[in-house]
C-alpha cells in the first residue's frame, strides 16, 4: 500500500467502495474517515457529534462492521467497502429500517438518526430476530438527546418484524 | 484544538518485519496504532505527542485466537468483538469475555483490541484484572526476537510499562487450568452501558476438591484470586486478602472479614468518576458478594 516512509509524506491516493461506487480519494492519510466522507465525498449524513467515540453520530459501516468514521484514519480505510446512510435507500424506496424510524417517531432533531439506523442495520444484520435487550446492546454507543430512545427501539423491532414476518 | 492531519505521518508497512525494523531504527519515533479507539481520541484533542504513526490494524501476525492443550494464544490485535464471539474464550475466560463486553460501543467493540488495551496502561482497562486474575503472559517482539513475560508485574505504574521502545505486545497467552473455577466479574460505572469504570472487578475461586459443578458448601477455599480496576494506578491483586482466605471455610464472619480487608487494602483516588470513599465501600462489597457465591456453588456463574 506505502512504500515511501520520508518524512514529507502529503496526500495519498487510494480508491474506497462507497455505497456500492468505487470512489479515489487524494487525501493526507491522518485525515479522518469522517472528513473524506464530508468534505472529500461530500457524503454529509455521517455527523460530528463528540469527535472521540462516544456519541456514534458518525457511525458507519465498513467492511460490514460498525465503525465510528471520526477515529479511522483515512489511510486505514484504503480499499474498503463503506455504507452510509446515503446508500440504504434504494432511490425513493426507503430501507425497513429508515421507514420504521419515520413511522415511529424514532428521529427528532436528526442528528443521531443516521448513525442510529447504521448500528440498528449492523444490529439486524448479525441478529436478524433481537430482543429488546439485544437492541439495546446493539444501539448502546449511540446517543440521542431528544426520543428518549424508546421511539427508536419500537423502529428497530418493527424493521425487523418487516424484514422477518414470522 | 484539533490536530492538522497534513503535521502527521502514517504508515502501513503491512508486516510484521517491516513494523519490528521501523521501530528499532527509531526507538521511540513511531507511535504504533491498531483501531484507533484511543489514538484517535489523543489526535482529535490535540494531544498527541507522536507525528509518525505506523498502523498494525490486520496485521496478519497479531490476529488469530489459537487453542492448545495447555493455552489460548491471543493475537495482540484480536477485537473485543472477536473475544465476547469466540466461544472457547466465553467459556473458559468469562471474566475476559465480560470484559470485552463492557467496553465501548458494538463500533468500539469493532475496532478496539486487547493489545492496544494493554500498552493504553489505562487504570480503568476492564481487561486487565481479567488478565491478571487468569495469569496470562504477554509475547513481546522485537528485531531480537520474542521474548514472553508475565502479564502480572508488565504495568509498572501510571501508565508505564516493561515494554521496550522498539517492542511491540505479539500476543496474550492464558493457561487453560480454570475450569474448576468459579468466575467472578462485577463492573461498576455511572451506567450500564460504555461507562468507565469507577471499580472493575475479575476474581477466580475454588473450593478444595470440588468441581464447579456439585459442590458441597464448607469446603476450604483452595485458591483464590481477587483483581481490581480503577482503584490504582495499575490493576491490582489483593494479595493480602487472597492470603487470608486460603485454606478458611466459607462463613458470614469470613465474607465479613473480606469485605473490611478488601476496603482497606485498596488506596482509591477521588477523581471525577467516582471518589475514594465510594471505590473503597464497593469494593469491599464486590469482594463480599464474590466470596458468598464461592460458598454457594449451585449458583450460576454470573461472570
Amino acid at each position: 500500500m506505502m512504500s515511501d516512509y520520508s518524512e514529507n509524506q502529503g496526500r495519498c491516493e487510494f480508491p474506497l467502495t462507497v455505497n456500492g461506487k468505487l470512489e479515489t480519494v487524494r487525501v493526507y492519510p491522518m485525515e479522518r474517515l469522517l472528513d473524506v466522507l464530508r468534505h472529500e465525498l461530500g457524503l454529509t449524513g455521517a455527523k460530528e457529534g463528540c469527535g472521540e467515540g462516544e456519541c456514534g453520530s458518525c457511525s458507519v459501516l465498513m467492511d460490514g462492521r460498525l465503525v465510528n468514521s471520526c477515529l479511522i484514519p483515512a489511510l486505514q480505510a484504503a480499499g474498503a467497502n463503506l455504507t452510509t446512510i446515503e446508500g440504504l435507500a434504494d432511490g425513493p424506496q426507503l430501507s425497513a429500517l429508515q421507514a420504521a424510524f419515520l413511522e415511529c417517531g424514532g428521529a427528532q432533531c436528526g442528528i443521531c438518526t443516521p448513525g442510529m439506523i447504521l448500528a440498528s442495520c449492523h444490529l439486524l444484520n448479525k441478529k436478524p430476530n433481537p430482543t429488546l435487550d439485544d437492541i439495546r446492546e446493539g444501539l448502546s454507543g449511540n446517543l440521542c438527546r431528544c426520543t428518549g430512545y424508546m421511539q427508536i427501539f419500537d423502529a428497530v423491532a418493527k424493521a425487523a418484524r418487516l424484514r422477518n414476518p414470522a | 484544538m484539533r490536530s492538522d492531519p497534513a503535521d502527521y505521518q502514517l504508515i502501513a508497512p503491512g508486516r510484521l518485519q517491516t513494523v519490528v525494523s521501523l521501530l528499532n531504527e527509531e526507538p521511540g519515533k513511531w507511535l504504533p496504532i491498531a483501531g484507533g479507539t484511543d489514538v484517535m481520541v489523543q489526535y482529535a484533542a490535540g494531544k498527541l505527542f507522536s507525528k509518525k504513526l505506523m498502523s498494525i490494524w490486520n496485521l496478519p501476525e497479531l490476529q488469530g485466537i489459537e487453542i492448545s492443550p495447555d493455552e489460548i494464544r491471543i493475537g495482540a490485535g484480536c477485537t473485543y468483538t472477536e473475544l465476547r464471539e469466540h466461544d472457547a474464550i466465553s467459556q473458559e475466560f468469562p471474566l475476559l469475555a465480560s470484559a470485552a463486553r463492557w467496553t465501548g460501543g458494538i463500533a468500539n467493540q469493532n475496532r478496539g483490541t486487547l493489545g492496544g488495551n494493554i500498552v493504553n496502561a489505562s487504570p480503568a482497562a476492564d481487561s486487565l484484572p481479567a488478565l491478571l486474575a487468569y495469569d496470562a503472559e504477554l509475547i513481546l517482539v522485537s528485531v531480537r526476537g520474542e521474548r514472553r513475560v508475565p502479564y502480572p508485574g508488565f504495568h509498572t505504574g501510571y501508565k508505564k510499562m516493561q515494554l521496550a521502545p522498539d517492542e511491540l505486545i505479539q500476543a496474550i497467552c492464558l493457561p487453560r487450568s480454570f475450569s474448576g473455577h468459579l468466575h467472578y466479574a462485577r463492573k461498576v460505572g455511572a451506567r450500564n452501558a460504555q461507562a468507565i469504570s469507577k471499580v472493575c472487578v475479575a476474581a477466580l475461586g475454588r473450593l478444595r476438591g470440588v468441581a464447579a459443578e456439585g459442590a458441597t458448601t464448607g469446603s476450604e477455599i483452595e485458591d483464590i484470586r481477587i483483581a481490581v480496576g480503577s482503584v490504582a494506578p495499575v490493576p491490582i491483586r489483593l494479595t493480602e486478602v487472597e492470603q487470608m482466605l486460603k485454606g478458611k471455610s466459607i462463613d458470614p464472619g469470613l465474607v465479613q472479614l473480606a469485605r473490611k480487608m478488601a476496603s482497606a487494602a485498596i488506596e482509591p483516588i477521588d477523581d471525577i468518576r467516582s471518589t475514594a470513599k465510594y471505590r473503597s465501600a464497593v469494593t469491599g462489597n464486590l469482594v463480599a458478594e464474590f466470596i458468598e457465591q464461592l460458598g454457594q456453588p449451585s449458583i450460576e456463574k454470573i461472570a
